[in-house]
């Protein structure tokens, strides 16, 4: 399978996740799509890992070359699952306060 | 066109399909399933190119415990379904607009480039998505950043609680 297939799928899920940042006004769903925008980032490391394993595999047979990517897409999920619970909390006192997650009431970091 | 490519395909219309759902549907809670679809629709995609711990730890990170984050929070918080106002027309069909522009914009970069014009994808095949070497990379050469983690852990855990008493 080309590369390039994996870069255009990736590119898709990753615009269909800006749309839903510009377009949406609910704070979760926008949460949501920066998850999604997040996905598609990490499915593209991966897919660029194997790439790059395939390359090496042809001179060295017991090679681990492009294992670091998948690692690092190990720690990015990692972050996501720390930045998803402060983000949730932060929604939730917001939520307490103005009785809303509409964006556009949280457009002042004052009151 | 072999099994591989069907199933690529495949995943990849699941994913894409179920990824607009999210955009397209009112209620919070039919965008928290859609995306647990694409989660999903993801890890099939990682088993395709046998990355198995990655697709194992999508399925539990993501599907299982953030959307449950997610969906424990709408439901605690008893938004309705039509409670949320819409954007005005203009401003929706600017963002389709720009996110359309960016995406048009980088598949052209991507048609032109020359470098990885014949670069594949080694499916299916290839040792270093399984738990064994990955295991041995992140416990020898990524220990300090695999500790600085569980920090980083404890200090979101402390945050929302702190955040989340107030």
């Amino acid at each position: 399978m080309s590369i390039q297939y994996y870069i255009i799928l990736c590119l898709t899920l990753f615009s269909i996740g800006v749309v839903g940042v510009l377009t949406r006004r609910n704070a979760i769903i926008v949460f949501m799509c920066i998850e999604l925008m997040l996905n598609a980032v990490n499915l593209l490391l991966v897919a660029f890992s194997k790439m790059y394993h395939g390359a090496a595999l042809q001179s060295a047979a017991n090679t681990t070359a492009g294992i670091d990517a998948q690692i690092f897409v190990f720690f990015i999920m990692v972050v996501a699952a720390a930045e998803v619970s402060v983000g949730l909390a932060i929604i939730v006192m917001m939520y307490r306060n103005t009785h809303s997650v509409d964006i556009n009431f949280l457009n002042r970091l004052k009151n | 066109m072999s099994t591989v490519d069907v199933l690529f395909y495949l995943l990849s219309a699941f994913a894409i399909v179920s990824a607009t759902m999210v955009l397209i549907s009112k209620n919070p809670i039919h965008s928290v399933l859609w995306l647990i679809l694409v989660f999903f629709a993801i890890s099939g995609h990682y088993i395709l190119l046998n990355a198995q711990f990655l697709a194992i730890v999508n399925i539990i990170v993501y599907a299982g415990a953030i959307m449950v984050l997610f969906l424990f929070v709408i439901m605690l918080m008893n938004i309705k379904k039509d409670a949320e106002p819409q954007k005005q027309l203009l401003v929706k069909l600017t963002g389709v607009v720009a996110a359309g522009s960016l995406l048009t914009l980088l598949i052209a970069v991507v048609k032109q480039t020359t470098q990885i014009q014949d670069k594949q994808v080694l499916l299916k095949e290839g040792s270093i998505g399984l738990i064994h070497p990955l295991g041995q990379a992140l416990f020898t050469d990524y220990v300090i950043p695999f500790e600085i983690s569980s920090v980083l852990f404890l200090s979101a855990m402390v945050g929302a609680v702190i955040i989340g008493k107030k």
